[in-house]
């Protein structure tokens, strides 16, 4: 029991909600303590209040795809700090950092992969490297990836999770957005499914590219999903923004993702629609 | 004469006036020689500074009130410009203009951002600021140049698609992206021209085509440099940095495998003459839809997905 309330809530901190190491976590939702395990039982949902929690591509392929069916494309691709970009601090140093920190090569894994036995070709971002930012690597890695399902005829499946494009390769990144979606123009010419798997955050350039263009867009519910971020929103029109704003279920409301699944139900709903277009 | 000036013009204009008032008293005096041995040296100095511009600067006369717009492109490029309204679903987006006209000999589909000149028309046009229906509406018009095979010519200049409530209900995301995705295969010649700002995927969801041109002074990035010295200086006093680091100018983009080709601006820049820049530019534009001809449509929609494809840069 706190001892001292504030009457007014007038500093709120977002709060980090990646996966947390300790063996206890606080539920970014409803505040409940859980133990490690019974996240991880739970799909890192809690089982209180079904908050999902921000997990990387490591835990979302164990979710999605049958025991040891993940084989992974271009592991080692890397960003060549193209522009030689500097803020504060250099690009170049930045990607190391990361890599190192992350034990990533950038923020999107690819590879192929089975749901319920059948074949896919699967992208899955990490919002743990440079908060999932497109840049060149993520743009090549996915247009790669959009090629094999193009070969194999393996339906296509992209986990977005993602602030948006790379500032740090500037207009390179920015055309990643246009490099990715003429990719999924010829996906999509050839008739091979396309399935956007949105969690929380996906907003900016991802959105506005790949994640948007699902023949079947779904959510994980509770996701962050937008063009413009809510602070520069907020900042433009100077008011505050509606509750729910920008979730998925709002969305869903607004008649742009098909369905909001729980992280538990994925696998079933995703193999099923797969099952349905391919019979 | 311009009325808008920036720090780095000031020089010039000052020069300019001068040779002006001297012009008046020309008829009494004999100083002729004296006015174009001025005329000579404005013509060094404004080489001299425009030949030294930095980034920042260049983003500056993207950004001049009196550069030419959309608007004015068509009037002095093309004949018999009707403009087409509305997309069809929700309304008629005013931050940008689109619809059939004659360049040269040929009907083409021109669609182009648009900005204000003043308050008035800036709050009309929305400072140039597309909602999702904007979008629809460009597709829309893209369509049907496809269904009657005209090509289509899109003019960028935005300082970034609207950030607002009713814009994301609309869904701006989905609008932006359906366009990346139709124009990457519609089977008509597509000619993207930065006229002045392109600033990210505002602009970009109508920047997909077979060229990619851009005006000497336009810029055409990820994110404007304020924004981004906001965001990785957490100070909005670093946009000279941003605008270094990010690379944004029409050279640049060569460099960076972008942009095909750099349209040249009048000297001062495009705002000393819009005609001079829209001549320069419909030359350029039949020069480039004459070759984009010559290739078949489906051959036509290969080359424009692997030319985005090429696009980036990393190492295995």
């Amino acid at each position: 029991m706190a001892w001292f309330r504030r009457s007014k809530q007038n500093i709120q901190s977002e709060g980090r909600k990646e996966t947390p190491d300790g063996l206890w976590t606080k539920c970014g939702g409803c505040g409940e303590i859980i133990h490690r395990k019974q996240l991880e039982q739970n799909l890192y949902t809690c089982p209180k209040c079904s908050f999902h929690f921000r997990i990387g591509s490591k835990e979302y392929f164990r979710i999605l795809l049958d025991d040891g069916s993940f084989s992974e494309m271009d592991k080692k691709m890397q960003s060549t700090d193209p522009l030689n970009f500097v803020d504060t601090k250099k690009y170049s140093d930045r990607i190391k950092e990361t890599i190192k920190k992350t034990g990533l090569n950038d923020a999107v894994r690819t590879g192929t992969g089975k749901v319920n036995k059948i074949s896919v070709v699967v992208a899955c971002m990490d919002f743990a490297f440079i908060g999932g930012s497109m840049g060149s690597v993520v743009g090549e890695k996915i247009a790669r990836a959009i090629d094999k399902s193009l070969k194999t005829r393996y339906p296509m499946i992209i986990i977005s999770s993602s602030g948006g494009a790379r500032m740090m390769e500037a207009a390179l990144s920015l055309m990643q957005l246009a490099k990715t979606s003429a990719k999924l123009a010829q996906l999509s010419d050839a008739r091979i499914p396309f399935l956007s798997l949105l969690t929380d955050p996906t907003t900016g350039g991802v959105t506005a590219s790949y994640a948007m263009l699902g023949d079947l867009n779904i959510a994980e519910p509770g996701a962050l999903i937008g063009f413009a971020g809510p602070r520069v929103i907020r900042q433009t029109i100077g008011k505050d923004l509606p509750k729910g704003f920008q979730r998925s279920e709002f969305l869903l409301e607004k008649g742009f993702v098909d369905m909001v699944v729980h992280r538990k139900d994925m696998k079933e709903t995703v193999a099923r629609m797969l099952a349905l277009l391919a019979n | 004469m311009s009325k808008t000036v920036t720090d780095f013009e000031r020089p010039v204009m000052e020069l300019e006036k001068k040779i002006e008032e001297m012009r008046k008293y020309a008829d009494n005096l004999d100083i002729a020689e004296e006015i174009t041995k001025l005329e000579n040296k404005v013509n060094q100095l404004r080489e001299s500074i425009f030949a030294n511009l930095t980034r920042w600067q260049r983003v500056q006369l993207a950004r001049h009130p009196e550069r030419p717009y959309t608007l004015d492109f068509v009037q002095h490029m093309l004949s018999d410009f009707v403009e087409l309204h509305g997309d069809r679903q929700f309304g008629d987006d005013k931050a940008i203009v689109g619809g059939f006209g004659t360049l040269g000999k040929e009907t083409v589909m021109l669609i182009g951002q648009q900005k204000g000149r003043d308050t008035k028309s800036n709050v009309y046009r929305n400072f140039g600021m597309m909602n999702p229906e904007g979008y629809r509406k460009a597709l829309r018009l893209m369509r049907m140049a496809e269904k009657f095979q005209k090509p289509i010519i899109t003019l960028l200049d935005t300082p970034g698609a609207y950030p607002g409530i009713e814009a994301e209900e609309r869904g701006q995301a989905e609008a932006i992206a359906r366009n990346l995705f139709e124009m990457s295969h519609l089977t008509v010649p597509i000619v993207v021209v930065i006229i002045g700002e392109g600033a990210s995927g505002g602009a970009l969801g109508m920047g997909v085509g077979d060229r990619i041109l851009m005006f000497e002074n336009a810029w055409y990035s990820v994110i404007a440099p304020e924004s981004c010295s906001s965001i990785l200086w957490r100070s909005w006093d670093y946009k000279e940095q941003a605008a270094e680091a990010l690379k944004l100018t029409a050279p640049d983009l060569v460099e960076q495998g972008i942009v095909d080709r750099v349209v040249p601006e009048p000297p001062g820049g495009a705002h000393r003459s819009h005609e001079q820049a829209a001549r320069i530019l419909k030359e350029i534009l039949l020069e480039e839809l004459g070759e984009l001809k010559k290739i078949k449509p489906e051959k036509l929609v290969k080359l424009r997905i692997e030319k985005f494809s090429k696009m980036g840069a990393w190492k295995d």
